[in-house]
């Protein structure tokens, strides 16, 4: 069902309104564009999110820079997909847009620019030390060992407490990446965002934690 | 350039206004009403919520390059609806000796109505009178039977939903049926009452019925950070501004950043006020009968410190030297947890409203305990839409627990273990956070800096700040708590307790965007600035409506208060100029 004819519901129905009013007006301003077949909303404003002027600029602005070269976006690539692969449920991380999100997120927030830039050289300086090349030229088995040293922040493993730390960082990147795309949302079972009547928790979960 | 001669708008209006928040709103709604001509004065721009140029409300993170993470420009995320923030850009403030002071503005009709938590409390009968409970502070010179009737018309106007509970010092709204709690706030619910914290439904102003025509009704997105299209939640900007341009009574006047209150050389009366068009950079005027200030409690208080004259040499009514003393901004700590009970939980839509279902009122009392004030405890938690940040610092949690077939594992991770993770901590989260009364002192201020300047030429505002163990002693018994009431849900504090040398984890002064008390009022004109109609007592045609006059905070939020005291103010300038007095 259409956010338009949920909220038209909710004004008419539920609640007793007639007439042209507020809600009506929120239904048509809401029925997103992306979601729409009405080919009457022309006005590019809906095809936006409320930038104001100077935001508008400057992402553009953001967008024309490139940060990292294409070897690094190579390289994050192949990480993400090793930090959140696909799975029987939903897409990999890559599948989710990670890397041109880690690419913006870059460029909008320069304090990850060092910390990634450095991860990514470092990760490849090890795979070179260790298997003569760097991390996506060795083979899936030989990126897992090196991996396997700087996910598990606890292991404490002597001379990788720099990768763990960008590890760290780049599965919260890409965490945040996925989970938030339209794969992870759905993936997680978010199933909000949508005009409702909240109503209070279903009975049978209330009955499952006894409350 | 453009010139810089000063220009003049012919018109002198009965009323000039300057600012468009709560404060601001409510007196242009109400003069307006009156029949009033009114200027009002926005720093900022346009802004309706239900302009799709402005809609930022139901749009998926991934539609945000940065998947609604916040910038200097949108310190509450890229879909928040406040423009300007802590840090704008050319309109600096600076502190003085290791002070840490933070000022939120926002830059934009409606102020910072447009994003806020519309919790919207009264004050009680002893929150007006702490001095004569406490021996702390000043009494107010109203008490709570002078602001009750106006308290009663704004939830009348505005709408607010709660519920009725006859708490001494909680008063009771005209409430619009509250939401029912979502599940954590079930747990909350019954984990509170075992140790005797009082929970009740949460007072916000949003809409869970209709009140009128031009005002649609919730419909549950939990979103109203962002500005309700159809203007189911309170902001100054739909609910008061916009019913007043209606009435063909108001000029707004955009991006018009206040300079100076003008005066009468022979009266001393208000006459007018200059301003800077923030586009041009042009100097103009504009003039009125009656100056009505609203821009922020600092903000007004920068105004009058800068409005120097031979008459009035340290600013304008200011005779007391009270004018940006006994500023202070509400306490803030707080805490967030994990609840293995709700791993793995089944899923449906539990956004609400925007906002907390339930909260706790103060319900101690202070005389049994080691710090002056009480506070309220606000909740979150639920299945929320995941966005920027979600997921973020999991390496600090997973390894606690062990996996469902009970198998201890290890922090951190990758592959199809960790993504599984993620699912199942999902929506097994909460927070609280405890929001206080600080005591009002005379060094705690905000005074113009002797030398800098912003970016229009205008002396910026200089802070001065410290807690002291009122607050502190406050914060660590919030912290208290919070572990107890974690525990009590079976839930595990993430992060540590703060220690005494981290103030007990107090929040920095003005982080809550509570900042109340540089223009206060009271009877005494040698120790106020303000009559108890909130009009100076050195200059009769002007008044101050937003947070600038309380005298003390509450262990409320501010704008419910803000509300009624404009609107009695309001009432009573148009009272006066119909007797003629004004």
């Amino acid at each position: 069902m259409k956010r338009r004819d949920i909220l038209k519901g909710i004004s008419f129905g539920s609640l007793g309104f007639v007439g042209l009013n507020p809600q009506v007006k929120a239904a048509e301003l809401l029925d997103h564009p992306f979601d729409s077949d009405d080919k009457d909303k022309k006005d590019p404003a809906f095809k936006q999110f409320g930038r104001t002027e100077f935001e508008k600029e400057r992402d553009a602005k953001l967008f024309a820079e490139q940060f990292f070269n294409k070897h690094e976006m190579n390289t994050i690539a192949v990480l993400a997909d090793i930090i959140i692969p696909r799975d029987e449920r939903s897409g990999s991380a890559t599948d989710a847009g990670t890397p041109a999100f880690i690419e913006f997120i870059a460029k909008d927030k320069p304090e990850f620019q060092t910390p990634l830039r450095g991860g990514l050289g470092w990760l490849d300086n090890e795979a070179q030390k260790r298997f003569g090349n760097v991390f996506i030229e060795i083979t899936p088995q030989q990126r897992i060992e090196i991996v396997e040293d700087i996910a598990y922040p606890e292991r404490k493993k002597p001379g990788m407490s720099h990768g763990v730390a960008f590890f760290n960082l780049m599965r919260n990147l890409t965490a945040t990446a996925f989970w938030s795309s339209k794969i992870g949302i759905s993936d997680i079972g978010y199933m909000g965002n949508t005009p409702n009547v909240w109503n209070g928790v279903p009975e049978e979960v209330l009955k499952q934690y006894g409350l | 350039m453009e010139s810089f001669q000063i220009k003049e708008t012919p018109a002198i209006y009965d009323v000039i206004v300057i600012g468009s928040g709560a404060g601001g709103g409510m007196a242009v709604h109400e003069l307006t009403k009156a029949g009033a001509k009114v200027c009002l004065l926005e720093a900022g721009q346009h802004y309706d919520p239900a302009d799709p140029k402005y809609i930022t409300q139901m749009k998926w993170p991934y539609e945000s390059p940065r998947r609604g993470a916040s910038t200097r420009y949108r310190p509450f995320g890229d879909f928040d609806a406040a423009y300007g923030g802590w840090d704008i850009e050319g309109e600096p403030y600076t502190t003085k000796g290791d002070t840490k002071f933070k000022w939120f503005r926002s830059r934009m009709l409606g102020g910072r109505t447009n994003h806020w938590g519309r919790i919207s409390l009264r004050f009680g009968p002893q929150d007006f009178k702490r001095y004569s409970i406490d021996g702390l502070g000043e009494d107010w010179p109203i008490g709570y039977e002078d602001v009750s009737p106006f308290y009663d018309a704004v939830d009348r106007l505005i709408g607010v939903f709660g519920s009725v509970e006859n708490l001494p010092n909680d008063p009771d709204s005209i409430f619009l049926p509250p939401p029912k709690p979502r599940l954590h706030e079930h747990m909350l619910l019954k984990g509170n009452k075992n140790l005797g914290i009082t929970t009740i439904p949460s007072r916000l102003s949003i809409l869970t019925q209709p009140i009128n025509d031009e005002r649609g009704v919730c419909f549950y997105c939990h979103q109203c950070n962002r500005a309700c299209v159809a203007y189911a939640d309170f902001s100054s900007s739909s609910c008061l501004c916009k019913p007043a341009m209606k009435t063909r009574n108001m000029d707004v006047i955009y991006f018009a950043m206040a300079r100076e209150v003008l005066t009468d050389a022979q009266t001393g009366l208000a006459n007018g006020v200059s301003y800077v068009d923030t586009q041009t950079l042009e100097e103009k005027t504009v003039r009125g009968r009656i100056v009505v200030l609203a821009a922020s409690a600092c903000e007004s208080a920068r105004l009058l410190l800068n409005s120097k004259s031979a008459r009035f040499p340290e600013g304008l009514a200011n005779s007391s030297g009270v004018v940006g003393k006994y500023l202070h901004d509400s306490t803030g700590a707080s805490r967030s947890a994990v609840v293995p009970a709700l791993f793995d939980r089944k899923r449906y839509n539990e956004d609400g409203v925007g906002g907390l279902h339930v909260y706790s009122p103060w319900w101690l009392d202070n005389k049994k305990l080691d710090f002056p004030r009480g506070y309220h405890i606000e909740y979150w938690g639920g299945m929320g839409m995941p966005a920027y940040g979600f997921g973020w610092g999991i390496e600090n949690m997973n390894g606690m627990f062990p996996d469902r077939s009970g198998n201890k594992r290890e922090a951190g991770g990758y592959g199809a273990s960790l993504k599984d993770d993620y699912r199942r901590f999902y929506g097994a989260y909460i927070g609280m956070a405890g929001r206080g009364e600080a005591i009002a002192r005379e060094d705690n201020y905000c005074e113009i800096d002797p030398e800098k300047l912003d970016k229009f030429g205008i002396p910026v505002l200089r802070f001065h700040y410290k807690w002291s163990d009122h607050e502190r002693l406050q914060a660590k018994h919030m912290h208290e708590t919070f572990e107890q009431i974690i525990q009590e849900l079976g839930g595990i504090p993430l992060g540590a307790k703060p220690t005494a040398e981290q103030d007990y984890g107090l929040n920095l002064p003005g982080e809550i965007i509570h900042e109340v008390g540089t223009i206060r009022m009271g009877n005494d004109p040698k120790k106020s600035a303000l009559n108890k109609w909130q009009q100076a007592h050195d200059v009769k045609n002007l008044f101050v409506v937003d947070a600038a006059p309380f005298v003390s905070q509450g262990d409320k939020n501010c704008t419910w208060t803000i509300l009624a005291l404009s609107m009695r103010a309001s009432r009573y300038i148009v009272e006066e100029r119909k007797a003629g007095k004004l």
